[in-house]
């Protein structure tokens, strides 16, 4: 795990003090609201419907317990006891009140934590692959590029007003669970020729201009690696369009120009950073790598877990679901779902963030990880331990099998709590993950991600869900449309719209109705809800919204 | 002929708490809406919004949200507005758990 040097405790430690003088001259009046909000929002601070929200970063979805121990103190003493965590791996906390923030970032400042860069037209919290250093599929560990490119973007003096915000994934792997085609840069580790090296891809991005990104270079060398991407972004700061909010991100751009000449100026451009780098990145590189040296496997026999695995169904069923294949023998990556049936996605209580984090000090080599889809991973579990695991998140209901099933929806947090929302989207995801609960069709279902954001700004990913759900007013009345067909993977999607939208009361029915038409049309179980969708395409998920909600308002 | 005028409350959200307040007859911030004061009148709402305006020690974001008038004093007509006096839905807490 990256460990904070000098440089970095002291940067650290001179902004938090800023702000918390920044933060008494508000309180006293000698900053009005206009001169403060560019200084909080600086530091992840943003005033949401019904408090204060602070935006803390987890680069590259990776915590050590400490970490975790301490968000959850911080979730005691300064808000109501819990924490949510996001798609793009921060945690925010919903309630915290002015005067404590500058606390709050000393607070994690002593676990080498912060909020900066979570706001603001900068380049944001550089995330990767949760399972980054244990999946079985993986290239090379994303994470020490991560670290690089963090290091590098952390107040580059370039790069602190862009056109607009720009968010940057790395994946490790050729399967994709860092959507690296839904970022404004998104990076994935190849190998040519024995060499390890980086695609880069650029314009992807979600919001109300939903794109997918293109492949910008097939192989990028690791000492091209960061000069290449700053080449990328000062293209972007000089053409972005600043005179139009709504068309200023790099996804515009190269839509706009198109990205052959994106690609000539970016070479361009290339020619000056690369002379202008020469080779501290690669030093810096080679410092960072170690690390994030895998831990010390052990060698031990997995009995245990198969005598649990044969002797207790909900133990069986539990590991059916959530675990993944880890690349040492006889271990496993663990995924706890934060989405028990009927909670509000993505939200932990400090017991909870306690018991992760002792889980992973006994068990887990002291590593945790925030997924993209909001829940937390344990990636080097031995097997031999998982029962023991297993019992003690099942004890603070943290044990929920449903990864990657209907009720893992990811959902923003709405009109709940967001100023920018145009409805809700909490309560759908906990009406859904009921009903279907309630059902018992889950597990026969198999892999679907329903994925709803409560406004066009698209936080909860609803373009690239299998079941997107968008919620928006119409006319003063909450109103929510369905798309069908997204795929967040490497086979990235953007999904198609059915049709009118639903209302509140209407929605958790509406997905009912779709659902029954996969099961009915689906060839056999096997075949996946997406598989269904791409096979029959539209018109049969069409009928089934529309035509018996016609019927049925016929009939009344 | 111009639009009618449509009673309204001033609001916004408290500079230390960030939680939502509204303004009474007497100036003071209250965190209930049946207490905030109703302003039928357009160019009195538009002098008392100039006036909550330049609270900045006090309020954030300060604004005219449109209300009906009830039985217990003003109502939101609009869910948004709904949302902010009651709180969270996602379960009872903040508000919510207050009331409780
Ligand atoms: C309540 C506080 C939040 C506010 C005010 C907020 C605001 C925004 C805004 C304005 C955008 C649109 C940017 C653009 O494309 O122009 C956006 C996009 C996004 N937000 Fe949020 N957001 C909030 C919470 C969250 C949460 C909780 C998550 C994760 C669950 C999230 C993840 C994202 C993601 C992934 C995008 C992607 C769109 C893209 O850039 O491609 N946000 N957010
Ligand atoms: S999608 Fe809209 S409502 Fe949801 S968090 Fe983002 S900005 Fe807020």
């Amino acid at each position: 795990m990256y460990r904070y040097n000098d440089f970095d405790a002291d940067f650290v430690a001179q902004r938090n003090r800023q702000f918390r003088q920044q933060v008494a001259r508000r309180i006293d009046g000698s900053l009005t609201e206009d001169e403060f909000k560019p200084l909080r929002l600086m530091n992840g601070l943003y005033l949401q419907l019904h408090a204060y929200m602070l935006r803390v970063a987890i680069p590259y979805g990776t915590l050590n317990s400490a970490q975790m121990r301490q968000l959850a103190y911080l979730a005691e003493r300064f808000d109501k006891g819990y924490g949510h965590f996001t798609t793009r791996q921060n945690i925010q906390y919903n309630w915290p009140k002015l005067p404590d923030v500058p606390d709050m970032l000393d607070a994690l400042a002593e676990v080498e934590m912060h909020a900066i860069q979570t706001s603001g037209n900068t380049i944001r919290n550089v995330t990767a692959d949760h399972f980054a250093g244990a999946a079985a599929d993986e290239i090379a560990d994303p994470r020490p590029v991560a670290e690089l490119l963090r290091q590098w973007s952390t107040d580059h003096p370039e790069f602190q007003f862009l056109p607009r915000k720009f968010k940057i994934a790395v994946t490790g792997s050729p399967n994709d669970r860092a959507v690296i085609k839904a970022h404004d840069i998104g990076i994935q580790v190849v190998e040519q020729d024995g060499r390890i090296g980086y695609r880069v891809l650029v314009g992807g991005g979600l919001g109300r201009t939903p794109m997918i990104g293109k492949e910008l270079a097939d192989f990028v060398s690791q000492q091209e690696l960061l000069p290449y991407v700053e080449a990328v972004v000062s293209v972007w700061n000089l053409l972005g369009r600043r005179d139009n909010k709504y068309k200023a991100r790099i996804k515009i751009t190269v839509h706009e120009h198109g990205i052959e000449q994106i690609r000539g100026l970016v070479e361009e451009r290339f020619k000056e950073t690369r002379a202008a780098f020469n080779g501290a990145d690669l030093a810096i590189f080679e410092q960072i790598k170690p690390q994030f040296a895998p831990p010390a496997f052990r060698n031990a026999p997995t009995d245990a877990f198969d005598r649990a695995y044969e002797a207790d169904p909900v133990f069986r069923s539990w590991a059916d679901t959530n675990l993944a294949q880890h690349r040492a023998p006889g271990y496993a990556i663990a995924q706890i779902s934060i989405k028990a049936h009927g909670q509000t996605p993505g939200d932990a209580t400090a017991e909870q963030m306690r018991v992760m984090a002792d889980i992973a000090s006994e068990f887990g080599h002291d590593e945790l990880r925030i997924s993209h889809e909001q829940n937390v991973i344990l990636p080097h579990v031995h097997k031999s331990d998982l029962p023991e695991i297993h019992a003690r998140l099942k004890a603070h209901g943290l044990a929920t099998a449903n990864i990657g099933k209907i009720s893992d929806i990811i959902a923003c947090p709405g009109m709940d709590y967001c100023a920018l929302a145009t409805a809700r989207s909490i309560p759908v995801a906990q009406q859904i993950a009921t009903r279907f609960d309630e059902l018992k069709i889950e597990n026969d279902i198999g892999d679907l991600k329903i994925k709803i954001s409560g406004c066009i700004n698209a936080c909860g990913h609803h373009h690239v869900g299998h079941i997107g759900i968008l919620g928006l007013d119409r006319a003063g009345v909450e109103t929510y449309q369905i798309t069908l067909g997204g795929d967040h993977t490497e086979n990235a999607a953007i999904g198609q719209r059915t049709g009118p939208g639903f209302g509140y009361d209407e929605i958790v029915p509406a997905i009912e109705r779709l659902v029954g038409a996969y099961l009915e049309h689906r060839t056999d179980p096997a075949e996946t809800f997406l598989q269904t969708y791409r096979r029959l395409g539209m018109a049969p998920f069409k009928a089934a919204l529309y035509d018996s909600e016609q019927s049925r308002v016929a009939a009344e | 002929m111009p639009r009618a005028f449509t009673p309204k409350v001033i609001t916004a959200n408290a500079l230390i708490e960030g939680d939502v307040i509204y303004l009474t007859a007497n100036d003071d911030w209250t965190r209930d809406l049946a207490r905030a004061e109703i302003l039928t009148d357009e160019a009195h709402a538009e002098l008392r919004l100039i006036e909550a305006s330049q609270r900045h020690h006090e309020a954030v974001g300060v604004y005219l949200a449109d209300v009906a008038k009830g039985d217990k004093g003003p109502e939101p007509t609009h869910f948004r507005e709904d949302f902010r006096r009651t709180g969270p839905s996602n379960y009872a807490h903040g508000k919510q758990e207050e009331r409780v």
